[in-house]
């Protein structure tokens, strides 16, 4: 009785494509930034707002870029899952791969003065924001040269540098950590917004509501996105949220569900969501009831490949036709691919080369990294405490190894 | 033959065969909780289990397998990944009489929770003046796994040992897991059932007094898992398997340890660790949480007060590092209590040099 709910369900997530572009002209392969419109693969469906167009504007140096680091985030994830299997990535890895359009999309949208955080799922997100192929798995493994030395692990990065606040672990935390950020960005008058990503499972969080709520309130340029692949760990939407329409649940604040394997239309909603919560700025007070509502809740309808993390072979519960049904589908590479293709802008032969550069990029970095020094003992005690007082720290065994915080 | 008659003569037959041989079956710990839970559940229909991924997946470490197919979606529950909702649900339901048992995917989670679970039901009983009890079993693994970092391995045996009204087991072996968590269930106050990801898959030799179903461990009584002379070495969950192979290091040396596994944290069997204190004069504590105003530093302080005279050297503490739990490998091994760590306290306590 399950899995006959299950393939109704998965034929809504193999929703054909509408490749359908406004412009077809013979190109040379280039690096052009001239203007092409291409139509979304779907219409938006919003709530209490205004959809943006579905004609969305590229060109073909986009495109092209969006393919290439799109190829380099799959190929990184795979890596991870091979490495993981050979025991060199330890504890939990939770891969992004099918989900890749939003972080790219994204990204297209908004610039590093904006705020990214998300939850564990995080290799891509951190590779988005510039981050480093050899910093991440270095990071995996363990090494003093990953991104949080060795000592976060997969599901703590960060790039501060970049606004990437992270990396957690507990699901949901980050929604109340995002609307933070946004707090500051309005408190310091920065004219940036940031984006926190939450999963279908997270939407249920009470906490979710509680800085919703806040953030409605007091006008923060805060931008909620759901990532919603449709499994919370082994559980379906339909059996966690009885109105799994998570981008209608901000009720009061507006919505937009949007094809998460669709990068041009997670630029475009994201484009359209940091302008509506940039708009008219802080103008003094705005508390009257059911006034403009800067927030925005973005449903990115999404898929992922893997199970939730390494240790879930991602089966149990859902059907690997259902799997291979979205591959083949629905995939955001081969959307871009195909994009690609019919515009004339490269041929399958030199995508395919592009993706033999990526695979070489990804291994040379995974060699240097497995070649890289695990963290000195000492870094046992680094980075507790920004301001240590003198206050001491103590080993396994306290008359055996103990540090004195500078 | 039914099922207990089939019980009450395999027993009787090891009483006898005891004589002959040591029992002979083994458990693993995942399969004795698996076994408890389900006996509990067959005794008594107000039992049921509540929790992410319990049901459908069979338990996210297999704890609860096939418990919903054998008893339905009416007594086993999957929630959504909302701690502070379905824990306060289960303890509402306890409330009105139910014994939930609400599994955390670890207790890391139980910090979304906690208010429910120090406020809305260790407190209850006393703020009611007895009318409202709280006969809920909250479990799951606790403290370091390998590899999942900062916000995945925290011990909570210290947090939750320090509140009255709540009691506080964790298991070592099969027979710990089965028995004390039997009695758990059976319990009329809120438990916190602390277990360990790291021994859900090791096997321990079980009698066949502790396969019986109505198999029960005392609440607040520690077991002397190695009797010795020299020096007490008192600690739970994991640390135990430790603590016994520094044991027999030390028993290289010539020097006898005397290990105790608490098996309850609280209530603390203080009884037992002064006795032992006061027959061997020396105390090595150990635990994986970390150290200040830990598990050890209240085990010190009853000993410290109730057994001073006796001690002939200072109390010794071997706790998980004071840092967050780093990943890296190398740092993460650091960061843990190791078995020489144990040994070397020991030896300290009978001023040996190393």
């Amino acid at each position: 009785m399950a899995l006959s709910r299950l393939s109704s369900r998965s034929t809504t997530l193999l929703q054909p494509l509408a490749t359908t572009s406004l412009l077809r002209r013979r190109r040379h392969i280039s690096t052009d930034t001239t203007p092409i419109t291409v139509e979304t693969s779907l219409p938006f469906t919003s709530h209490l707002i205004s959809p943006p167009s579905r004609a969305v504007e590229t060109s073909s140096q986009e495109l092209l870029s969006f393919f290439r680091d799109m190829a380099l985030m799959r190929r990184m994830e795979i890596a991870a899952d091979s490495l993981y299997k050979a025991k060199l990535i330890r504890g939990f890895c939770h891969l992004y791969d099918g989900q890749e359009a939003v972080a790219i999309g994204m990204e297209a949208a908004i610039t590093k003065r904006d705020a990214i955080i998300t939850s564990y799922r995080d290799h891509c997100t951190f590779l988005g924001r510039g981050g480093g192929l050899f910093e991440a798995f270095s990071e995996l493994m363990g090494r003093t040269t990953g991104c949080s030395k060795g000592k976060g692990g997969s599901m703590h990065f960060y790039k501060k540098d970049a606004s990437f606040y992270g990396g957690h672990g507990i699901v949901g935390a980050q929604a109340p950590l995002g609307c933070g950020l946004a707090f500051a960005q309005k408190y310091s008058k920065e004219e940036a917004v940031t984006f926190t990503l939450y999963g279908d499972g997270a939407a249920n969080q009470g906490q979710l509501f509680e800085a919703l709520n806040i953030a409605a309130l007091w006008d923060l340029p805060a931008v909620l996105v759901c990532e919603n692949n449709h499994y919370g760990m082994g559980t379906a939407e339909w059996r966690s949220a009885k109105s799994p329409a998570y981008f209608k649940r901000g009720d009061y604040v507006p919505g937009l569900k949007v094809d998460g394997m669709d990068a041009l239309a997670v630029k475009q909603a994201c484009k359209f969501a940091k302008e509506h919560a940039l708009k008219n700025g802080p103008i003094g007070s705005n508390h009257h009831a059911f006034a403009f509502v800067f927030e925005q809740i973005l449903e990115m309808d999404t898929y992922r490949y893997h199970g939730h993390s390494m240790s879930d072979p991602g089966s149990t519960y859902r059907t690997r036709d259902e799997i291979s049904g979205v591959r083949q589908v629905r995939d955001p590479i081969d959307r871009v691919r195909k994009l690609i293709i019919s515009h004339d802008i490269a041929t399958e032969k030199e995508l395919k080369d592009m993706e033999k550069e990526v695979r070489k990029e990804v291994d040379a970095a995974v060699a240097q990294a497995k070649e890289s020094p695990i963290p000195e003992p000492s870094e046992l005690f680094s980075n507790i405490y920004v301001k240590g007082f003198g206050a001491e720290s103590f080993g396994a065994d306290r008359k055996e190894l103990r540090a004195t915080f500078p | 033959m039914d099922f207990e008659q089939s019980l009450r003569r395999t027993r009787s037959a090891s009483v006898s065969a005891r004589s002959y041989a040591a029992g002979s079956k083994e458990m693993t710990v995942r399969d004795a909780l698996n076994s408890a839970i389900d006996e509990e559940m067959s005794a008594d229909p107000k039992v049921f289990v509540m929790g992410e991924e319990v049901g459908q997946y069979q338990g996210a470490y297999k704890i609860t397998k096939g418990l919903l197919e054998k008893y339905g979606p009416e007594r086993v529950y999957d929630t959504p990944i909302t701690e502070a909702g379905f824990t306060g649900i289960g303890v509402g339901a306890a409330y009105a009489g139910l014994k939930p048992v609400v599994e955390f995917m670890t207790f890391n989670f139980s910090m979304q929770a906690i208010d429910h679970i120090i406020n809305s039901a260790a407190k209850s009983n006393y703020m009611s003046a007895g009318q409202i009890n709280v006969p809920i079993v909250f479990r799951g693994p606790n403290g370091a796994a390998a590899g999942v970092g900062a916000q995945h391995s925290q011990c909570y045996a210290a947090w939750y040992a320090s509140v009255p009204g709540l009691k506080v087991l964790a298991p070592y072996s099969a027979e710990d897991a089965r028995g004390l968590l039997k009695a758990a269930i059976r319990d009329p106050d809120p438990v916190v059932f602390l277990e360990n990801e790291l021994l859900y898959g090791e096997s321990f030799p079980i009698s066949e007094e502790a396969l019986d179903s109505s198999f029960c461990l005392p609440i607040g009584k520690a077991k002397i898992e190695r009797q010795g002379k020299d020096v007490t070495i008192v600690t739970f969950s994991k640390m135990v398997g430790f603590a016994l192979k520094a044991a027999e290091k030390l028993a290289e040396e010539g020097i006898s340890a005397e290990v105790i596994n608490l098996r309850s944290i609280r209530p603390l069997d203080r009884a037992t660790i002064n006795a032992s204190v006061r027959k061997t004069s020396r105390l090595v504590t150990v635990e994986e949480g970390f150290p200040q105003h830990g598990v050890c530093a209240e085990i010190c302080a009853s000993v410290v007060e109730e057994s001073f005279s006796y001690l002939d050297a200072p109390v010794e503490r071997i706790a998980g590092a004071d840092v967050p739990m780093p990943y890296a490998a190398n740092l993460e091994r650091l960061a843990l209590p190791q078995v020489e760590d144990i040994v070397r306290a020991a030896k300290r306590a009978c001023y040996r040099s190393k």
